[in-house]
């Protein structure tokens, strides 16, 4: 078998090795792949949009659509895992910690849901007091990785970034938050019912903003129906903005709920 | 032999594509465990990623970002499409990244669910244990 599948890749390689012969040199300016809309997407662009990178132009203004399906794509994504993984059984036994003294409590079957208010603490039997030197570096960082994410999305017309960018680094943020301290930590800052919540919202105001273009009397997503409202100024890059603060919204959503579903396989416990 | 040495030289880019994609491929087919072709899926999509962005290379271009102060309506020196790297399979490929990430959550919560009923990930194990149960 081992052996079988070899050869068929080795096939495989070899033929697309072969096919490379065909393909254009590296660094080639005249090759077909940039002769034709590359081109004219690098010389119109400007005045067509007014928003110097390219890449979000492409992506948020000529590619729209797609780009608003993607993030469904995405939102579709974050929907399935919760779906597949997320498990409600309640558990059984119930550890609780006096946060100032440390002493721990063991619930057994108790008959109803004890919450944990101020002094104690919710948490699973294989709880380790999280590291001093993580969890400060960890504190001190978070603040920064998310206002350059904040940035990144904001700043996604003039400069590299966007929104898909900017909400994976929003989300990896709170995925740090939860690895540092704990998963429980995490969602008490930022509930589940706030993330899901989050995710629809992000494709609801990407629709949401072509569908008033469209009420506005345009074509969908067309940004250029804003003007009486926002004034003609760079009325494009502003409502390209708006668009991917919809897209970071759920990217960030997303990657934050299929992180906590995988990592306590679905309980929302302690996890890693 | 030195004109197959130039051939190779001129595009290497498409060989180390290849290379990646056979491992990736390597991996999808003949490894048993479901992580390890999920890792073999992921490095053939990174092949097929670097392998877009690399057609967008042009030497002596920059980034696709317009320089200067074309921003504010003004029409100053004109632009030339040689001096911006190709942005269409830059943009492609952001798509491919985040559907990427996409199915590969989806693809690792199919993992968590199958190792919770059958306690393995292994592929000729899985096919035992589902052949065993169509027979009970």
């Amino acid at each position: 078998m081992k052996l079988l599948s070899l050869i068929v890749v080795c096939l495989t390689g070899g033929l697309l090795l072969y096919g490379t012969a065909d393909l254009p040199d590296w660094g080639d300016p005249n090759t077909p792949a940039s002769l034709h809309l590359s081109k004219y997407y690098i010389e119109n662009a400007i005045r067509d949009t007014e928003v110097p990178n390219l890449v979000t132009a492409v992506l948020a203004d000529y590619r729209s659509i797609d780009t608003m399906l993607e993030t469904a794509v995405v939102f579709c994504a974050g929907l399935a895992c919760f779906m597949l993984l997320r498990d409600f059984t309640p558990k059984k036994d119930h550890y609780y910690r006096h946060v100032p003294s440390g002493v721990i409590l063991h619930v057994k079957n108790p008959d109803r849901q004890i919450i944990a208010g101020n002094e104690f603490e919710d948490m699973d039997k294989e709880w380790l007091p999280p590291d001093t030197i993580i969890k400060t570096v960890c504190r001190m960082l978070i603040p920064f990785i998310q206002i350059y994410a904040l940035y990144v999305v904001a700043h996604g017309d003039f400069s590299p970034g966007g929104g898909f960018q900017g909400g994976v680094i929003l989300g990896s943020s709170f995925i740090l938050l939860a690895i540092s301290y704990n998963l429980k930590y995490l969602l008490k800052r930022v509930s589940e019912k706030f993330l899901g919540i989050l995710s629809a919202a992000g494709v609801l105001v990407y629709m949401g903003i072509g569908l008033a273009a469209m009420v506005l009397g345009g074509n969908f997503l067309d940004y250029e129906k804003y003007a009486p409202i926002f004034g003609e100024h760079h009325i494009r890059a502003l409502g390209m903005l708006g668009v991917e603060i919809g897209v970071g919204m759920s990217v960030t959503a997303v990657m934050v709920i299929i992180y906590i579903n995988i990592v306590s396989e679905g309980k929302h416990d302690e996890g890693l | 032999m030195t004109e197959l040495f130039m051939l190779i030289a001129a595009k290497y880019n498409y060989c180390l594509y290849v290379i990646l994609m056979m491992i990736g491929l390597y991996a999808m087919i003949a490894k048993n465990n479901l992580m390890k072709k999920l890792v073999g899926m992921n490095i053939f999509q990174t092949a097929i990623i670097l392998f877009y962005v690399s057609i967008g290379f042009k030497h002596n271009a920059t980034i696709p970002i317009i320089k200067g102060d074309h921003g504010h309506g003004g029409h100053g020196a004109a632009i030339h499409a040689a001096d911006y790297m190709n942005p269409l399979p830059h943009v492609l490929m952001l798509t491919a990244i985040v559907v990427s990430v996409a199915t590969l959550g989806v693809a690792m919560a199919l993992c968590v669910k199958v190792y919770q009923r059958y306690q393995t990930l292994e592929e000729d194990e899985l096919r035992m244990r589902l052949s065993e149960k169509i027979k009970s």
